[in-house]
């Protein structure tokens, strides 16, 4: 057993990382908050050039995978970098055409998911809104054992997270119904909450380490506040909760390479302990910037916004815990 | 990356577990934190070194099995899953011996550790003072020297498992007078039965002996039993203190097994439409498998010649927590079946939890507490500057 990330892995996360915070991320956030899909668009070729959708691809379609493991070391950055975009729908709905049987779907759009030229949104698990559906070139919306494709939707509504675009698809045609579409829809779901789960681990990460440079330089009462031990527990405990999620992070992209079927409640788990590792970063963040972090202009904001979403995104703590203890 | 155990560490598995199974008593031992209950946790040490799994990570010479740190993490979950009682003999092992390997003389090995690993000598350690607890260093029992040896004076107080152990070990100032309180300290090794020594013992929470206070007046201690270099006491001793706060004292395979009854308790006993009560078991049961994974990373990082520092700080606060977390929820799931306390006629039929619930409500103070743990992640490991304790 060697239970830590290869030389290459942890290269190719050095290398993602490096690649989004030249690229200025943030400006791309905002842009695509206010519905400019352009900037967006350009990071989303960018980072299909390092490999990262082709990893949720199978080779037969062009891809390098499915490889679970590597795409959610992928994701973390990916978090770590608020990058918008839905990034972990076209990767779930990767995961989802390619179990989904021989509807033509899979040749049509995994190739294209692969090279970075296809945006694919993914609504399942009961979920109302597609998230950026207006941003998508294909909207997949799966309920019960039938599956669409939508040809249109809502208007955009206001979120929480204003990088995080949700609309309610409309219309569309069925592609396929039948036990086959469930079995790719969990499959898919998996998929979905450990990408998520990776997401909210790096993003988490980028929280905490905003915060911790921001309490070494902020004085007051004559001394950093990062030396006042309210402080220093509140940021000890996120750094806790971070670093015990991780390993899980890990394991349940383990299992989901190696027993997709069996591997639900280890990424449940991933999911629970990495949503709330990084809704408590964003809780202290905001409280130890005070109101610096209560304010739109910093980019800080960005980062915040997004932590409850990606908490609550394709299955809810709660709902993760039920499939915890379903086993 | 793998969670692939090779086929020595399954053999080691197999082997483990075959002979618990054959072994391990069919009903519960007595507390150890009773005199009854201390002789036949003493017997199943004995027992369990007669086919050396006492203390697997140690060298084939001293009755181990040169295990790796990922073949102990599998012995403990092997050891917990069947149920098998606590070890009395933990404070010597997970303490002293790591000690002895890394700074005893050869004499004090073959002298200490045969008799440590068969339970014939169990130890006690004797770190804290009364004035003196997370803070250790402030302490102020006195080492004085004398002919061939050291004249020990002063008092220690809740020292585990003194109120029935044989030996003790802990530090003394040698030197007093020194401009920093850490230096000047010399780590010894004493009888609990010499003259001059009085040994307390002080009720926990729930009554039991389960540590005592130490009265030592002019105790006579030969200079073999000096570990290291006197007036070195303070690095000898913290150059094995992450054993305390590490895997090595808490492995995650107790936590697993706790985790693993708490969720059959889920299922027997609750009523599912309780979600407050499922989603707290739920987050005992991730955080007992978050925890075993994070060891083997731990593991995995030792083995490929890596270090662990104040890392061992963030593994002291998650495991004291997760066993509080575990047991309190263990507890409201039995509702008032949950009051009743460790050898209640109707204990063992719910599950015994009481005695592993007040053993888990020390574990946020010993071993460094749980705030100054806190203010060591802080420092070392975020590189937040030092604050006013």
């Amino acid at each position: 057993m060697r239970f830590l990330l290869t030389d290459e892995q942890r290269e190719f996360a050095r290398t993602l990382d490096g690649m989004l915070g030249a690229f200025g991320t943030p400006a791309v956030v905002r842009a695509w908050a206010a519905g400019e899909h352009k900037p967006g668009r350009d990071l989303w070729a960018r980072l299909a050039e390092t490999g990262v959708f082709a990893l949720a691809v199978p080779e037969a379609y062009g891809g390098l995978g499915p490889l679970p493991l590597e795409l959610a070391v992928a994701y973390t950055e990916l978090g770590r970098h608020a990058v918008p975009g839905p990034l972990v729908e076209t990767a779930a709905a990767a995961a989802f055409l390619d179990r989904l049987g021989e509807t033509g779907a899979a040749d049509a759009w995994l190739p294209r998911i692969a090279s970075g030229d296809a945006i694919v949104g993914l609504c399942a698990d009961g979920a109302p809104f597609a998230l950026d559906a207006d941003a998508a070139d294909a909207v997949f919306v799966v309920r019960g054992d039938t599956v669409c494709r939508t040809e249109a939707h809502g208007p955009v509504q206001p979120s929480l997270d204003p990088a995080r675009r949700l609309s309610r698809p409309l219309g569309g045609t069925v592609l396929t119904r039948g036990p086959a579409v469930t079995a790719a829809a969990t499959y898919a779901t998996d998929t979905a909450r450990l990408l998520t789960a990776a997401q909210a681990l790096g993003l988490g990460r980028a929280l905490l380490d905003e915060t911790v440079g921001h309490v070494k330089r902020r004085t007051q009462f004559a001394v950093p506040i990062g030396s006042f031990q309210a402080v220093q527990h509140r940021l000890a405990d996120t750094l806790l909760a971070l670093e015990f999620a991780q390993p899980l992070v890990h394991a349940a992209a383990l299992a989901l390479a190696r027993d997709a079927a069996g591997a639900g409640p280890d990424i449940a788990a991933a999911k629970v302990a990495a949503g709330e590792a990084c809704h408590t970063a964003a809780r202290t963040a905001l409280q130890l910037h005070g109101a610096l972090g209560y304010t739109d202009e910093p980019d800080l904001s960005l980062r915040i916004r997004k932590a409850r979403p990606l908490r609550d995104a394709w299955g809810t703590p709660s709902e993760c815990r039920a499939r915890v203890l379903a086993g | 990356m793998d969670l692939d155990f090779t086929a020595a560490e399954d053999a080691f598995r197999t082997a483990a577990r075959a002979w618990l199974t054959e072994n391990v008593p069919a009903t519960p031992l007595p507390s150890l934190e009773t005199r009854e209950g201390f002789a036949a946790h003493r017997d199943w040490e004995r027992r369990l070194a007669a086919d050396r799994w006492s203390v697997v990570s140690w060298p084939e010479a001293y009755g181990g099995r040169g295990a790796s740190l990922l073949q102990w993490l599998v012995f403990e979950e092997e050891y917990y899953a069947a149920g098998a009682p606590g070890r009395v003999g933990q404070n010597g092992i997970s303490l002293l011996a790591p000690t002895l390997f890394e700074h005893g003389t050869e004499e004090q090995r073959a002298r200490v550790l045969g008799p440590m690993a068969t339970g014939e000598v169990v130890w006690a350690q004797a770190w804290s003072e009364p004035e003196s607890g997370s803070d250790l260093a402030s302490l102020r029992s006195t080492a004085v020297r004398t002919d061939g040896g050291w004249l020990l004076s002063g008092q220690k107080t809740w020292s585990s498992r003194a109120a029935f152990a044989d030996r003790a070990f802990g530090l003394f100032r040698s030197e007093p007078g020194t401009d920093k309180p850490h230096h000047g300290l010399t780590y010894l090794m004493f009888p609990l039965d010499a003259p001059g020594v009085t040994v307390r013992p002080i009720g926990r929470l729930d009554g039991k002996p389960a540590f005592a206070e130490l009265f030592l007046d002019e105790v006579f201690v030969p200079d073999a039993d000096v570990i290291g270099e006197p007036g070195r006491g303070w690095w000898v001793a913290m150059s094995t203190a992450g054993n305390e706060r590490g895997l090595t004292l808490r492995s995650p395979g107790r936590f697993t097994a706790a985790a693993d009854r708490l969720t059959a308790l889920w299922h027997a006993a609750a009523d599912p439409g309780d979600t407050a009560l499922r989603d707290r078991v739920a987050d005992a049961v991730i955080g007992a498998r978050a925890y075993r994974l994070f060891a083997y990373a731990n593991a995995s990082r030792l083995a490929a010649g890596g270090t662990l520092g104040a890392e061992s700080s963030l593994n002291k606060v998650f495991w004291s927590e997760l066993d509080i977390a575990l047991h309190e929820t263990a507890l409201d799931l039995l509702g008032p079946y949950g009051t009743l306390a460790d050898g209640a006629d109707e204990a063992p039929a719910h599950g015994s939890w009481a005695d592993g619930y007040v053993f888990s409500l020390a574990g946020p103070i010993y071993a460094g507490t749980n705030e100054i743990q806190r203010n060591i992640i802080a420092e070392r490991l975020l590189g937040l500057p030092k604050g006013r304790r």
